[in-house]
């Protein structure tokens, strides 16, 4: 098997090819190169730039394009509608769902002096587009250094002029309109040919070292929310409950009131009704109570004891001990 | 003889043809060239991209960057006004203006690398020298949005002072200062910027340490404002209670001391007629109060002496 796949150079013969043959066979391989290195394509986000010996003539937009071969015209291939980010005090490591960013800080990027002379740590991305390629390839050598070196200075530059509470706080999103603006105006006079789409900050924090401190503020300030609504709460507690106990008393005396006078009212009509009559009747009416009285007392009263002046000596017989005793039962 | 004539020809077509190759060349759209004559410049320089002719062999292309170059300064330990020490790391751009000039000046970028460091780092040094920290930190003198929350009672002109000159004037001053020395160069610089200040290690630590008071200033000034939020609140609550609850009482007083009078007044005015009525008030008094106090606990001693058992001796009562 093996043996008859061997390429038996002995029996190889050139074919019989004449000459005229080898001209056609030349032109013929010319025209394929030509044609081969006269095609491109352009990507949907690409824009080619088309030089010719060196000397920018056209751009070419996406899809199939001509041009002239062998080096006498050289496509470049700008990826203009792109967007692309540029991370600052981090590195995203791998973006997915769970995003993996580099362990290790970037404090040099990251680390920068406030306007009172603080120190915070500031994260950030920049997103961008080349909007015209001719300069971004062209006016400045290695554009996306410069965008770095653009970007690090103006976000120093804003920071430092802003305290550490604005950067940590309030400023954050008055900062990266801020940063926004003066990339642009940047990239603008360095002629980069970016078009600068947003800027975003990230993590905002104090430096490592001062953090706890800082931790401990926000802590003091929750302490100080919560002493004051328990306190509030206290007051909340005590405060309406007695002001309804404080009703409830005044209304009670009011109630009193009522009440005594109506009495007062009510006895006193009975007692001039009665003593009208009383009047009329002075003796009669005086027995006549006095009995009823005793009628009621007597009927009441547990044990009756009636004494004669003149039979003194039956006292002791009765068992008063006794007697006492059985009542008190 | 056909052969003969056609190799001299060949040989000739040959060296044309080297002599056009080497006498073309392409300058592109990022370059510029200066032609050299045994090393000697000759004419001006060339900065329109296409193809160009030249001499050959005799006259070399010198090409040169047309673009804006980058210039990164290391980052220098240097002392401020006010003595503090900083890491400045600077950047610049610049471009070749005059690459005759530069060519006989500085020979290549690497050389006028070299230079330039000389030049900015040597102006931002003494820039950065003549000034306080804070005027190369701040560059307007912008009031600062205040937390009310946050700095609610702190002094803010302490801790964010005034600037009289400004980041931006004092790289302006270096920008200028830098340029006049390098356009001997055939260098134009089109801008220089700080890039990074940073406080060395020794004085990072001490800043840090004053941030960490400074927290632990307003930290306790939280602690205790809520404090005394709280006490004053339950202050107030106590005042408050104090006073509902005597308000109440005093209130309630009246209304029954008003009451008492007025039921006062009405008995007085009933049982005071006159001496007869006085005295069948009390007789009528004294009966109810018989009623009402006697129970069956009790012992009634009577002498049948008394109005009531005196019909029990005798019918007449006598």
């Amino acid at each position: 098997m093996a043996q008859t796949d061997q390429f038996d150079l002995s029996n190889f013969k050139p074919p019989n090819i004449s000459g005229r043959n080898i001209m056609w066979i030349v032109i013929g391989i010319l025209i394929l190169l030509f044609v081969w290195q006269s095609w491109f394509t352009v990507n949907p986000e690409e824009v080619g730039i088309v030089l010719r010996f060196g000397k920018y003539t056209r751009q070419a937009p996406s899809g199939l394009n001509f041009k002239l071969p062998f080096g006498i015209e050289d496509v470049i291939k700008v990826p203009v509608e792109r967007q692309i980010k540029q991370e600052f005090g981090f590195r995203t490591v791998r973006a997915g769902v769970r995003t993996q960013y580099a362990p290790n800080r970037f404090q040099d990027e990251s680390l920068m002096l406030t306007g009172d002379l603080n120190a915070a740590q500031v994260e950030w991305i920049v997103q961008y587009r080349i909007s015209d390629p001719y300069k971004y390839l062209f006016k400045v050598r290695n554009a996306e250094t410069t965008f770095r070196d653009i970007t690090e200075a103006i976000m120093r530059e804003i920071v430092g002029d802003r305290t550490v509470n604005e950067v940590l706080t309030v400023g954050r999103q008055e900062i990266a309109l801020a940063v926004e603006v003066k990339i642009q105006e940047l990239c603008d006079s360095y002629e980069t040919g970016i078009k600068v789409d947003q800027v975003v900050l990230q993590d905002v924090n104090p430096p490592e070292e001062v953090k706890p401190s800082f931790n401990e503020v926000n802590e003091a300030q929750q302490e100080k929310e919560k002493l004051i609504n328990q306190a509030r709460s206290e007051y909340n507690k005590i405060i309406p409950k007695a002001k309804g106990e404080a009703q409830r008393q005044i209304e009670e005396a009011r109630g009193y009131a009522l009440e005594r006078v109506n009495n007062a009212k009510g006895d006193a009509e009975r007692f001039r009704a009665q003593y009208r009559e009383y009047a009329r009747a002075r003796e009669v009416t005086r027995q006549r109570i006095y009995l009823e009285t005793l009628n009621d007392v007597m009927s009441k009263v547990g044990r009756k004891l009636i004494t004669d002046d003149n039979a003194s000596g039956i006292l002791p017989l009765f068992n008063l001990e006794k007697g006492g005793l059985d009542n008190a039962k | 003889m056909q052969s003969k004539k056609l190799i001299p020809i060949a040989v000739l077509a040959l060296i044309v043809l080297i002599i056009i190759f080497s006498s073309a060349f392409v300058v592109n759209e990022t370059e510029q060239v200066i032609i050299t004559q045994f090393g000697k410049p000759v004419g001006e320089a060339i900065t329109d991209p296409g193809i160009h002719f030249k001499l050959p062999i005799v006259q070399d292309a010198n090409r040169f960057d047309k673009r804006f170059l980058e210039w990164d300064g290391d980052a220098n330990q240097v002392p401020t006004k006010d003595k503090r020490f900083v890491w400045v790391d600077t950047y610049a751009r610049w471009r070749i203006s005059d690459p005759l000039l530069f060519f006989q000046r500085v020979r290549d970028e690497r050389g006028a690398q070299a230079r330039l460091d000389d030049i900015l780092d040597g102006e931002t040094r003494n820039a950065v020298a003549k000034h306080d920290l804070v005027e190369i930190v701040r560059s307007s003198n912008r009031k600062p949005v205040v937390d009310m929350d946050i700095m609610e009672g702190a002094d803010d002109s302490e801790v964010f002072p005034e600037i009289e000159i400004g980041r931006d004037k004092i790289t302006r001053e270096i920008l200028a200062a830098s340029s006049e020395r390098t356009k001997e160069l055939g260098v134009e610089l089109l801008d220089m910027r700080f890039k990074r200040i940073n406080y060395v290690e020794e004085v990072q630590r001490k800043i840090y340490e004053r941030m960490i008071t400074e927290r632990k200033r307003i930290a306790d000034k939280y602690r205790s404002e809520g404090q005394g939020e709280a006490s004053k609140i339950i202050g107030d609550k106590e005042r408050d209670l104090k006073q509902i609850q005597s308000e109440a009482y005093r209130e309630a007083q009246t209304i029954i001391g008003k009451a008492d009078a007025e039921a006062t007044a009405i008995y007085a005015r009933a049982y005071n007629q006159n001496a007869d009525s006085r005295e069948f008030y009390k007789f009528l008094k004294t009966m109810e109060t018989y009623k009402t106090t006697f129970s069956e606990k009790d012992w009634l001693i009577l002498s049948t002496d008394n109005d009531f058992y005196k019909f029990l001796e005798k019918q007449s009562g006598r």
